[in-house]
C-alpha cells in the first residue's frame, strides 16, 4: 500500500528563477515514485531517474546533481545524518504516516543519546528536530509532529521531577507508542464518522487518504449501501488508486475527471477529504483541488467533512494560497510543453475554514473554529 | 437616569461613585466618624471577626465596622464584581445591583417613558452635583455627643429601610422613588445664588410628590461613598463647577447618546490647573498624568496605560502607611482615589482597567508579614514587570508574528495611528522588505498625519488618503493592519471610530484584515454595537477647521436647539470582518478570543 498521498512534499532547493526549465523535484514525488515501484529503492537510482527525465538539459542536470548532493550529504553527516536515515527508514514503511516516521526518528535519537541531563537531551532533540524539519520544509505533518513531540518533552522535563533515566525511558516508550496512536486515531475517526454516512448516500472523495479509506471501509463492513465518486486526481492519478481500493471492498465507485466535480455535485450528498495539515485558522492544507471542490460544495450547500488526525494540527495561519511555502512537483502532460510556457506545479492548496463543515478527528468532531482552541491548549 | 446608571457603570467605574457621593450628602461625616471610631478602639476590630452575626449586636462600635467594611465592593471595578457575602448590608447592595438590571429591562420594555424620564432627570442630577458644597461645614460644627447620637439614629433608620427596601425594590416604583429622593435633596440644600434654577425644578418635584420620600433616603445611607474620605474637598469643588457647565451643555446633547457622560471640554483644563495648590491628597505624578490626559498630550491605549502605571509607581514609592491602618487597605483606597481622579480627566480604556485590576490584585495579595519598604519594592517591581512583559515584550512578539505576513511588493493599509502597527512597518523596513504603506485618516483628530511623517522619514513609500476615498484605494491593497483599544469576548474589535468602516470595505474587496492587539487588552465583555458603550469627544471640534478660522460656519449655532454635534471616539467592529488577530500568544481567529482570555486570567493569577 501507498503512504498518505495527501502528504505534501517540497523541493529541497527552491528554484529562484521559475523561467528556467523544470523546478527541482520534491521529496514528495520521490517517495511516491518509490512506492509505485517505478524505480529501485536506492536513493542514487532516484537521482539517476530524475536526471533521465525529459527534456534533458543543463538546468535539469544541475538540479539532479543538487538533489544527489542533498541526498548524499545527510549520509555523510554523523549525528544529524543518523536522524535523517532513521526517518527515511520509517518513511518507507507503507502503513506509517510521515508524522509517525518523524517521531520514531526522534525516539531513536533519544535512545542513542549520551546526554546525562534533561537539558542536554532537550538540546540534542531540538537540533535533530530542526534538522528533520529543514529536510522537508514544506511538509506540514512533519513539522507538526516534531513540534508536538518537542512540546511533550518540554512538559515532561518541567512538570515531572523524575530521575533522568526513568524520564528518558518513558520518552522512548512514548515515542514508540506513537505509531499505535496513529492507527488508533484512524479507527477512532472511522467510528465517529459512521453517524454521518447514511444508507443510500453518495460521497465525493478527493485524493488518496488512508483516514478517508478507513472511514469508507468501516461503513462498508457495517453493511451500509453507499456510492463513492472519486476524482481522477491528476497528475498522480490518486483517484484511480482509491477507486481500486474501494472496488476491492465491493463499494460502487465512479471516477470523475477533475473538471467534472461541479457537473456531478448535485448528485453528491457529502464530501470527504483528508488533510495534509490543519492550520490554526481552522482551514486545511491538502492536495491541489480540495479548495475548488470545497467552493463548489459550499455554493451548492453540500457539507464538507475533513478526516484528519490531531497530530496534523499546526500553528500556521495562511491568509491566502500564496502564503504557504510552495511545494512543487513535476507534471507530465503526455505531450511536450512548448518552450516559454509556464506550468503551475503546486501540489496542494489551502481551504479556508468557512467552506468546511466539520473536522472529524481523534479528539472528536470539531468545528473549524475549535482548532485554534486546541492548539492554544496544547502550546500555551 | 434609569438608563444612565447601569450603562455608565459598565463603561467607566468611577462615574457611579460620583453620583452616589452626591446623593449621600447628608451622611458625609459618617465614614470619617467610622474611621475615627475604629482608630480610637482597636479592640473593637478584634471583636468583629469572632462574632457570628454582628448585625444583631446592639453596641454601636460593631455597626461602625460594618459600615466601614461594606463599601469595599464599591471600589472594585464593576467589570468584575465580587460575590455577595452573607452580610445583610452587602446583600442590600447586591439587591441594588439587581435593581439596576431590572431598570434596564423595564426601560427596554417601555421605549417612550425613558426618554421623558431622562430629559427630566438631567436637571435634578445637575442640581445634586452642586449640592454638596454646604454639607461639610454643617457636619464639622456638630459635637461628639451629637455625632454619636446621629450615628445611632442612622443605624436604626438603616435597619428599618433594609426591611422596606426588600419590598419596594421589587416594584418598578423604585425609579420614581429614586427621583423623589433627588428632588428631596434638591429642596433641602437650595440656596439663594441658584434662584435661576427653581424655574426648571418644580415640574420634576410636582410629579414625584406622591412617592415615598423617607424610606428611599434612608436606603441610600446603606452604601456611603468611601472616596469622600480621601479627596473630599477636591471632588466637591470640582463636581460643583462641572455641574454649572454641564447644565448649559445638556440642552444640546445627542439623544441617542444621552447615557454617556458629556462635559464641556474648554473649561476643564484651566479649572484643573488653577486647583494645583489645593490638591493636597493627590500625588503630583498622578496629577501630572491627569493633566496630560486632559490636554491630549498622551493618547493611545499603550501610552496612557504606561503613563498611568508609572505615575502609580511614583505614588507607591512616596507612600507611607498611616500608623492606624494596614498597607493593603489604605493603599487600595488611595489607588482608587487616584483612579477616580484619572477617570474625571479621561474615561478609562479597557487596557487601563485591566492594568488597574492587576495592580489591585497584587496589593491584595501582599503578605502582611512584609515590612512597608519590602511591600513597596515588591509592588514597584510588579508594575515594572507588567509594563515590560505585557506591553513592551508583547509588542515585540506581535511584530515578529506580523512580519511573517508582510511580503515583498505588498501594499499595506492602516487606519489612523497605532504604535504596534508602526513598529511592524519599521521592522519590515529594517529587514529590507519592499512594500508600500497606505495611511488612511479621518477628521477631526487626523492622527495619521504624524504617523505619515515618521514613516516617510524612515524611507518607506507612502500614500495618504482620507476615509471617504477608501473604496478607490482598496483595490490595490494586499493587507490591512489595524490596532485595537480592546477585543471583546465575541471577537468584536473596539477601536478608534472609523476602524469598522475600513474593515468592512476591506472585507468587501476580499483583502485580509489583521488586527494587532496585546493580550492584556482583551476583555470578557460582549458588545454588539457602538452605542451602549462609547466615549463622547468635544463636539465643538467637529465644527472647527484648523488653520481656517474663517470657515467656521457653525460658530453662531452652538446652542441652537435644532442642532446637535456628535463626536464619537470609538467603533465596535463585528468579528466577521476580522481575518486574523495577532497577539503575543500567536495568530488567532476571532473565535478564539475567549480561550486567550481564560488562559490569560489563569496566568495572571499565577504571576
Amino acid at each position: 500500500m501507498e503512504p498518505d498521498a495527501s502528504s505534501a512534499a517540497a523541493a529541497q532547493n527552491p528554484n529562484p528563477n521559475p523561467s528556467t526549465g523544470l523546478p527541482p523535484i520534491s521529496a514528495y514525488y520521490q517517495t511516491r515514485a518509490e512506492h509505485h515501484a517505478v524505480v529501485s529503492s536506492d536513493w542514487l537510482a532516484h537521482a539517476a531517474a530524475a536526471a533521465s527525465l525529459p527534456p534533458s538539459s543543463d538546468a535539469a542536470d544541475a538540479d539532479a546533481a543538487s538533489d544527489a548532493a542533498a541526498l548524499l550529504s545527510p549520509g555523510s553527516n554523523g549525528g544529524g545524518g543518523g536522524v535523517i536515515e532513521e526517518f527515511n527508514f520509517w518513511r518507507r514503511k507503507p502503513e506509517a504516516a510521515e508524522a509517525v516516521a518523524a517521531i520514531m526518528a526522534l525516539a531513536a535519537v533519544i535512545r542513542s543519546s549520551r546526554a546525562t541531563t534533561m537539558m542536554e537531551l532537550e538540546i540534542e532533540l531540538k537540533k535533530a528536530s530542526d534538522k528533520l524539519k529543514s529536510w522537508d520544509a514544506t511538509s506540514i505533518s512533519l513539522s507538526a509532529a516534531c513540534d508536538l513531540f518537542m512540546r511533550f518533552v518540554t512538559r515532561t522535563s518541567h512538570l515531572e521531577h523524575e530521575k533522568f533515566d526513568a524520564a528518558k525511558s518513558r520518552l522512548i516508550e512514548r515515542g514508540e507508542k506513537f505509531g499505535e496512536i496513529s492507527l488508533k486515531a484512524r479507527k477512532t475517526i472511522a467510528m465517529l464518522s459512521q453517524d454521518f454516512i447514511s444508507d443510500g448516500c453518495t460521497i465525493l472523495v478527493h485524493g488518496y487518504s488512508r483516514v478517508v479509506l478507513e472511514v469508507l471501509k468501516l461503513a462498508a463492513s457495517n453493511r451500509k449501501l453507499f456510492r463513492v465518486l472519486c476524482t481522477e486526481g491528476r497528475p498522480d492519478r490518486t483517484g484511480l488508486r482509491m477507486s481500486n481500493e474501494l472496488a476491492a471492498l465491493g463499494i460502487p465507485v465512479k471516477v470523475l475527471i477533475d473538471s467534472a466535480v461541479a457537473y456531478s455535485m448535485d448528485e453528491v450528498d457529502m464530501v470527504f477529504v483528508g488533510a495534509d495539515g490543519v492550520v490554526e485558522s481552522g482551514g486545511i492544507i491538502n492536495m491541489m483541488g480540495t479548495y475548488q471542490i470545497a467552493l463548489v460544495a459550499h455554493s451548492m450547500n453540500k457539507p464538507v467533512y475533513v478526516a484528519a488526525e490531531s497530530y496534523k494540527f499546526a500553528r500556521l495561519y495562511p491568509l491566502d494560497q500564496k502564503d504557504m511555502t510552495p511545494a512543487h512537483r513535476p507534471i507530465d502532460f503526455g505531450v511536450p510543453i512548448p518552450a516559454g510556457v509556464e506550468v503551475e506545479t503546486s501540489a496542494r492548496d489551502y481551504t479556508p475554514p468557512q467552506y468546511l463543515t466539520l473536522l472529524l478527528t481523534d479528539l472528536g468532531v470539531l468545528t473549524p473554529s475549535v482548532v485554534s482552541d486546541e492548539l492554544i491548549q496544547l502550546y500555551l | 437616569m434609569d438608563l444612565r446608571r447601569p450603562t455608565t457603570r459598565s463603561s467607566s467605574g468611577g462615574v457611579e461613585p460620583r453620583y452616589r457621593q452626591v446623593g449621600f450628602v447628608t451622611t458625609t461625616a459618617e465614614p470619617a466618624a467610622a474611621a475615627a471610631s475604629s482608630s480610637s478602639s482597636p479592640r473593637g476590630s478584634d471583636v468583629y471577626p469572632g462574632s457570628l452575626s454582628p448585625v444583631m449586636i446592639p453596641p454601636p462600635r460593631i455597626p461602625d465596622h460594618l459600615t466601614a467594611l461594606s463599601p469595599a465592593p464599591v471600589s472594585l471595578l464593576p467589570s468584575s464584581p465580587p460575590p455577595p457575602s452573607s452580610s445583610r448590608l452587602d446583600a442590600a447592595e447586591s439587591d441594588l445591583d439587581d435593581d439596576d438590571d431590572d431598570d434596564v429591562d423595564v426601560s427596554w420594555a417601555r421605549p417612550p417613558p425613558p426618554a421623558l424620564l431622562e430629559s427630566k432627570e438631567g436637571l435634578p442630577d445637575t442640581q445634586n452635583e452642586g449640592a454638596p458644597a454646604p454639607a461639610p461645614v454643617q457636619q464639622k460644627q456638630k459635637l461628639s455627643k451629637a455625632e454619636r447620637r446621629a450615628i445611632q439614629e442612622a443605624q436604626r433608620a438603616a435597619k428599618a429601610s433594609a426591611k422596606e427596601a426588600g419590598l419596594s425594590r421589587k416594584s418598578v416604583a423604585t425609579v420614581s422613588t429614586s427621583n423623589a429622593a433627588m428632588s428631596k435633596q434638591l429642596k433641602t440644600v437650595k440656596t439663594p445664588p441658584k434662584k435661576d434654577l427653581p424655574q426648571l425644578t418644580p415640574p420634576v418635584a410636582s410629579e414625584k410628590k406622591t412617592s415615598e420620600h423617607p424610606p428611599d433616603r434612608d436606603r441610600k445611607k446603606d452604601v456611603p461613598p468611601p472616596r469622600m474620605q480621601f479627596d473630599n474637598v477636591h471632588r466637591v469643588e470640582k463636581t460643583k463647577k462641572h455641574s454649572l457647565v454641564n447644565q448649559a451643555e445638556a440642552q444640546n446633547r445627542v439623544e441617542l447618546f444621552r447615557h454617556l457622560p458629556q462635559y464641556v471640554h474648554g473649561t476643564q483644563l484651566p479649572d484643573l490647573e488653577s486647583k494645583f495648590f489645593h490638591l493636597d491628597l493627590m500625588h503630583p505624578s498622578v496629577y501630572k498624568v491627569g493633566l496630560q490626559f486632559l490636554s491630549g498630550v498622551i493618547s493611545g491605549g499603550n501610552a496612557c496605560c504606561v503613563a498611568m502605571l508609572l505615575a502609580f509607581r511614583e505614588a507607591i514609592k512616596d507612600y507611607s502607611t498611616p500608623s492606624t491602618k494596614t498597607l493593603n487597605r489604605d493603599l487600595t483606597a488611595k489607588i482608587s482615589s487616584y483612579v477616580s481622579f484619572l477617570i474625571e480627566c479621561k474615561p478609562l480604556s479597557i487596557s487601563m482597567g485591566n492594568a488597574i485590576r492587576f495592580l489591585k490584585n497584587r496589593i491584595a495579595k501582599l503578605l502582611l508579614t512584609l515590612s512597608e519598604s519590602e511591600a513597596k519594592a515588591s509592588l514597584q517591581s510588579d508594575i515594572d514587570r507588567f509594563i515590560n512583559e505585557k506591553i513592551i515584550i508583547a509588542d515585540h512578539v506581535i511584530v515578529s508574528h506580523a512580519i511573517a505576513k508582510v511580503r515583498d511588493d505588498d501594499v499595506l493599509l492602516t487606519y489612523a495611528s497605532s504604535s504596534v502597527v508602526e513598529m511592524i512597518f519599521d521592522h519590515a523596513n529594517e529587514l529590507g522588505k519592499k512594500f508600500r504603506v497606505v495611511v488612511v485618516d479621518s477628521r477631526p483628530n487626523n492622527e495619521g498625519q504624524a504617523l505619515l511623517h515618521r514613516l516617510v522619514a524612515k524611507g518607506i513609500s507612502c500614500t495618504y488618503t482620507h476615509i471617504n476615498a477608501i473604496s478607490y484605494i482598496m483595490h490595490e491593497v494586499t493587507r490591512v493592519f489595524l490596532g485595537a483599544s480592546s477585543i471583546l469576548s465575541n471577537g468584536a474589535v473596539y477601536s478608534s471610530v472609523g476602524t469598522a468602516a475600513v474593515a468592512m470595505v476591506a472585507h468587501a474587496f476580499g483583502v485580509p484584515v489583521l488586527v494587532c492587539c496585546e493580550a492584556y487588552k482583551l476583555h470578557e465583555r460582549v458588545q454588539l454595537d457602538s452605542i451602549c458603550s462609547n466615549e463622547l469627544g468635544d463636539p465643538d471640534v467637529i465644527s472647527r477647521v484648523p488653520e481656517r478660522e474663517d470657515l467656521c460656519h457653525l460658530k453662531n449655532c452652538t446652542y441652537n436647539e435644532n442642532l446637535q454635534l456628535l463626536n464619537l471616539k470609538y467603533d465596535t467592529m463585528p468579528s466577521d470582518y476580522v481575518s486574523m488577530i495577532i497577539t503575543e500568544y500567536g495568530m488567532l481567529p476571532p473565535t478564539s478570543v475567549p480561550v486567550i482570555v481564560r488562559e490569560y486570567r489563569r496566568e495572571h493569577i499565577w504571576i
